[in-house]
């Protein structure tokens, strides 16, 4: 099994480091700079974090302000309130002015698992998908979190990137190339294809393993990006391998697989289906949520066989 | 404030409500009652003290407007046209399909505006931020953001006056369109606001009160505001909603109303009539 880091470890390093390079780069608090690692950053650059307290809404309208005047705010805060308590000034000022804030919001999926369901973060991507000139990144791994830090700083524009409290296996190597936009093919196969987005990639993998030893070749795709989205990949794959699975610790109303769905239906009907959220979660150990709810390699590779078996 | 100068202002500011009363009339849409409270307060902004530029909207050094109540757009965009920032034959267009002027202010059509607008409560939360670039830039502009007084009953409001006095940020100048009225009635009526100075006061900020349709108080409200240092202050600007026009005066209804044939002729009448 390969090394885990956490994913909001590795996301208080990349914006450290990002700090030391560029002086626009601030950075903007709601109160858990201790669980999102923001805090990392204010302990090194004091006179630019911000830390309001309890205040999601005034602390998006606050990042809209510093974005005009040229600064390069990133927002943190959990995602289950950034998407929700911040929806207005994320819709009416950040993306409605195309402004250049990052909001960064943590915890996403069942990632917070004792705390419970009112704390995980499984509807924002459909918060902000359909917002138009918003960008909307999952990190998968701690590699792919220090890479799409660094890239959403280059990008010029407003970008929800979701991160997450887990620690989970490292699957890219230093030399990983992140692009916006551009999905990944971890790994190729000629029978089906499996898209995830966020943390779950590296329970694909495992999955695709599985699905190997029985003789059953599947491509895993990371769609880091789910807007704008790769639609060419999508197409290649539907192509290649004529089924899809989606995986994402999110609602399927509105996230990865809608997201999917949308293009095949357009460009390349398909037969996909999706493994996501389609109910409240509860407290509990993380492993254990991700197992009972549908993410566990044993499931994917089961809703991947079910899926070839109606091919 | 000299005595002429005082005396163009207010000859500007009563060319302003017949622009917007000939304005409003004519495309039958937008919201004369808060533009109209606002018409002394924005004026003296862009026509005596903000340090702007129509010709170069975006110079680094220049003060910032944020209209936080951006149902008020007409009486923006009367003064963005006067200094420059666009063709005023372009005011027509209001609210008009293919036009540079939203309904409520939009940054990507119209230069000049700071910040899109229009649901409320969100505006002081930016202002601070814009401030607050400005000083970690080194700059000495100051950045000004005109509230309703409805508007300051969202609760977004009281979480940016909690920031704004603990980031100290004095170079954020916020006034108050103390109307007493809202789209459904009196503040009274709709949501009591009590002693509004005693609760900003509360939360720390510098508390001046005007009389908001007299320019040079106007003036001297902001210049008090300027020479307090390390706190940021709100000017609490007594108005009267439609002021200028009297059946329109306090009255909720002319909140956003079309104005007919027969109350434009009355309204004329009552201005003067200056075209």
């Amino acid at each position: 099994m390969a090394e885990k880091i956490a994913i909001r470890d590795a996301f208080g390093e990349a914006l450290l480091e990002l700090g030391k390079k560029n002086d626009k780069v601030v950075a903007l608090e709601a109160d858990v700079g201790g669980s999102t690692k923001s805090a990392v950053f204010g302990k090194a650059f004091p006179e630019r974090y911000y830390n309001v307290g309890i205040s999601e809404l005034n602390m998006v309208a606050m990042s809209a302000g510093m974005a005009r005047e040229g600064l390069i705010p990133f927002v943190n805060t959990f995602a289950v309130f950034l998407a929700t308590r911040s929806g207005d000034p994320i819709q009416s000022l950040i993306a409605y002015d195309k402004l250049n804030v990052k909001l960064c919001g943590t915890y996403t999926g069942l990632s917070d698992s004792y705390d419970g369901a009112s704390h995980q973060a499984i509807t924002d991507m459909s918060y902000v998908r359909a917002i138009p000139n918003m960008t909307v990144i999952t990190a998968a791994d701690a590699t792919e979190t220090k890479k799409a830090v660094e890239a959403v700083a280059e990008y010029e524009g407003p970008v929800y990137l979701r991160l997450s409290r887990a620690a989970v296996p490292v699957v890219y190597g230093d030399d990983m190339k992140f692009e916006i936009g551009k999905g990944i093919k971890v790994k190729e196969g000629k029978d089906i294809t499996i898209i995830t987005t966020g943390t779950v990639l590296s329970k694909a993998i495992e999955a695709a393993e599985k699905l190997e030893a029985e003789g059953i070749h599947a491509t895993v795709v990371d769609m880091h990006t789910v807007k704008p989205i790769d639609k060419d990949l999508i197409v290649e794959c539907a192509k290649e391998t004529g089924a899809i699975v989606t995986v994402e610790e999110h609602s399927l109303q509105g996230g990865l697989y809608s997201a999917v769905a949308e293009v095949l239906a357009a460009e390349c009907p398909t037969k996909v289906k999706g493994i996501g959220a389609t109910d409240f979660a509860e407290s509990g150990d993380y492993e254990q949520l991700l197992e009972k709810y549908g993410y566990g390699a044993d499931n994917i590779a089961a809703v991947c066989k079910a899926v070839l078996a109606d091919k | 404030m000299t005595k002429e100068r005082k005396e163009e202002l207010e000859a500007l500011c009563l060319r302003f409500r017949n622009e917007l009363i000939d304005l409003l009339h004519a495309i039958q849409t937008g919201h004369p009652g808060g533009s109209l409270s606002a018409c002394e307060i924005i004026t003296t902004l862009y026509q005596d003290v903000m340090n702007v530029d129509g010709a170069d909207p975006n110079k680094e050094d220049r003060d910032h407007f944020v209209l936080s109540k951006g149902h008020a757009a007409p009486m923006l965009y009367l003064n963005l046209a006067e200094k420059g920032y666009f063709p005023k034959e372009e005011l027509k267009t209001l609210r008009q399909i293919n036009s540079n002027l939203q309904g409520h202010p939009c940054v990507h059509k119209t230069p000049g505006v700071e910040l899109s607008t229009g649901p409320l409560g969100l505006g002081l939360s930016a202002g601070l931020g814009m401030a607050l670039a400005d000083k970690y830039k080194g700059l000495d502009s100051y950045t000004y953001v005109l509230m309703g007084d409805g508007e300051i009953q969202e609760g977004g409001i009281w979480e940016a006056a909690m920031s704004g006095a603990k980031f100290k940020v004095d170079n954020c100048i916020a006034i108050l369109d103390n109307n007493g009225v809202q789209l459904d009635g009196t503040l009274e009526e709709i949501m009591p606001m009590g002693d509004i100075a005693a609760k900003w006061a509360a939360f720390g900020w510098n508390v001046i009160k005007c009389d908001g349709h007299d320019v040079s108080a106007i003036e001297d409200a902001i210049e008090q505001a300027k020479a307090c240092k390390g706190q940021p202050s709100i000017i609490i600007a007594k108005t009267v909603k439609g002021k200028g026009i009297d059946f329109m005066e306090g009255k909720n209804t002319w909140h956003g109303k079309a104005i007919n044939d027969e109350d434009y002729a009355k309204a004329k009448a009552i201005l003067g009539g200056a075209k």
